[in-house]
């Protein structure tokens, strides 16, 4: 009886202890291979390079035209990752119908290959998207959305075919009982149940977008992350500074804005 | 007429965004992009197998674990101290009705570094430190060092402050100094918990080293680079598997481990 009050991880005869001693080993091995020059990092030479570099990045560049320019990248990530999203939105819940089991005599014949699908889409990230895409869509902002859009349909879809499947079942047992077709059932008793989660669901995928559209561009996707793979190319650091400022400055209005709106539901 | 207002609104929205995205779906299907396109995708099949490729892959891969599991202690050598140093819980001066001025200077300054550090996302952390330390993994490790460290540290405190804290009242009021308080009043009731967000991030951090090598910062991500770069669609195939593989495996021993830690 005491025994089992205590706390797993203060009991040794449990499998607790060896999953320890394998992460500690784990974390043991990984440096240990890496090669991490760790001489290197420490070094003088190393510390006068971060100094210079961090002196640098307190000088940023706030000449009008550059912060147009920056004003501009900004509202490009924004219409990035808000394109991206609606295009998610649309084909994930395409492929989310085919993919939900929705009532216990569905055969759902496509179930099996439309999850398959969501999930290759979900499980590459969006920047290994993005240099995929590159090379039919060409560098710029247009690949980076496409990347987003693919990525975000496979996470989408699966959450949507979820919401599907665990959706109240009443209303459309009844439409189903008087003969009303699958079509008929799912556009007015399925989905008008479950669209505020549909809704819930884009709106946080979207927050997430907002962040990985700035970096997209490192790869060549357009936005922030294109003009700071640019300009740090060339070593500006002033013009990187400011970019960098920009993007903290994004990520923390996304954050206090999706954090507010939580806030203002939940009340 | 709500609904009218709406779709005019969204429309009215929408096109400036799709004009700044260049959004041309009609270049996928030209001729030029489609021949580029679909003599990439077939060289996709079969996927490349030579022995030394696969050698190739697997050291790489091992070297994306390596990265995400170095960072992640990393995290946890920065984000430790500055949960201790940031948590209300540990506040000797609240016990008694409001918080010291300092006390709560040092706090709030502690939860603004951890903000920006983890404002920035890894891979702009990973390109910067690639310009300091050079190419190789010591970059990556830093990245996820720092960036996880900003959120270990965040959620870490959230979890702290959320747990039931009369205990560690109680102890600091006998007397008993901060660190006995957090490993006899605080550590207990909320380890399970805290390893398991730790196991979780290590598991993110796997998704992310992948990717880091983008930038040069090592592991599969740069092997999957030089392989685009040539346009050998048999290599990119078969990374792209080992990659999905050591996801889907970090996702699976991620929830195991979580499991046993319950």
């Amino acid at each position: 009886m005491m025994n089992s009050q205590v706390n797993p991880w203060f009991r040794w005869n449990c499998s607790v202890c060896w999953v320890t001693l394998g992460l500690l080993l784990l974390t043991i091995l990984s440096f240990w291979t890496l090669d991490l020059q760790l001489e290197r990092l420490f070094s003088v030479d190393s510390a006068k390079r971060m100094g210079r570099f961090l002196g640098e990045l307190l000088s940023p560049d706030l000449r009008a035209i550059f912060l147009h320019k920056l004003w501009i990248a900004s509202l490009e990530t924004l219409a990035m990752s808000a394109v991206g999203t609606i295009l998610a939105a649309f084909f994930g819940l395409l492929l989310a119908i085919p993919a939900s089991k929705s009532h216990p005599n569905d055969p759902a014949h496509w179930r099996f290959l439309c999850r398959l699908v969501l999930n290759g889409l979900r499980s590459i990230p969006e920047l290994v998207w993005a240099a995929l895409v590159l090379i039919s869509a060409g560098l710029g902002p247009f690949a980076g959305t496409l990347a987003l859009a693919l990525h975000t349909t496979g996470v989408l879809g699966r959450l949507f075919s979820e919401s599907i499947e665990n959706a109240p079942q009443a209303a459309a047992h009844a439409l189903r009982v008087q003969g009303a077709s699958e079509s008929q059932v799912f556009l007015y008793a399925t989905l008008p149940t479950i669209i505020p989660q549909l809704m819930s669901y884009t709106l946080y995928r979207w927050e997430n977008n907002i962040r990985a559209a700035a970096i997209l561009g490192v790869v060549g996707g357009g936005g922030l992350g294109q003009m700071l793979a640019f300009h740090m190319g060339l070593f500006q650091m002033q013009e990187t500074s400011s970019i960098l400022i920009a993007m903290i400055l994004l990520v923390v209005f996304v954050d206090t804005l999706s954090y507010a709106t939580r806030r203002l539901m939940s009340r | 007429m709500g609904r009218l207002f709406w779709s005019i609104a969204i429309i009215v929205l929408l096109v400036p965004a799709l004009v700044a995205t260049e959004f041309k779906p009609w270049i996928l299907l030209e001729p030029d992009n489609l021949k580029v396109s679909s003599r990439f995708l077939g060289d996709f099949f079969p996927p490349a197998t030579q022995p030394e490729f696969l050698l190739l892959v697997a050291k790489e891969a091992w070297r994306t674990i390596a990265i995400a599991t170095a960072g992640t202690f990393l995290a946890l050598l920065l984000a430790i101290p500055m949960t201790l140093i940031s948590t209300r819980v540990l506040s000797i001066s609240s016990l008694s009705g409001r918080m010291h001025p300092l006390p709560f200077a040092v706090r709030q300054m502690i939860r603004w570094i951890l903000i920006i550090i983890r404002s920035v996302p890894e891979l702009i952390w990973a390109l910067v430190f690639v310009r300091v330390v050079g190419l190789g993994p010591a970059a990556g490790v830093l990245a996820i060092g720092l960036t996880y460290a900003g959120m270990l540290g965040k959620v870490y405190t959230e979890i702290l402050e959320s747990g039931e804290q009369h205990v560690a009242g109680n102890l600091m009021r006998n007397g008993s100094s901060r660190l006995q308080t957090f490993f006899y009043g605080v550590l207990p009731q909320n380890l399970t918990e805290l390893t398991s967000y730790t196991v979780y991030r290590w598991e993110c951090a796997i998704r992310a080293s992948a990717v880091l090598g983008f930038v040069g910062a090592g592991g599969l991500g740069q092997q999957l680079d030089n392989s685009m770069r040539m346009f050998n669609g048999g290599e990119v195939a078969t990374i792209l598997i080992v990659f999905m593989l050591l996801v889907g495996l970090a996702d699976l021993l991620s929830a195991w481990l979580r499991k046993i830690l319950q």
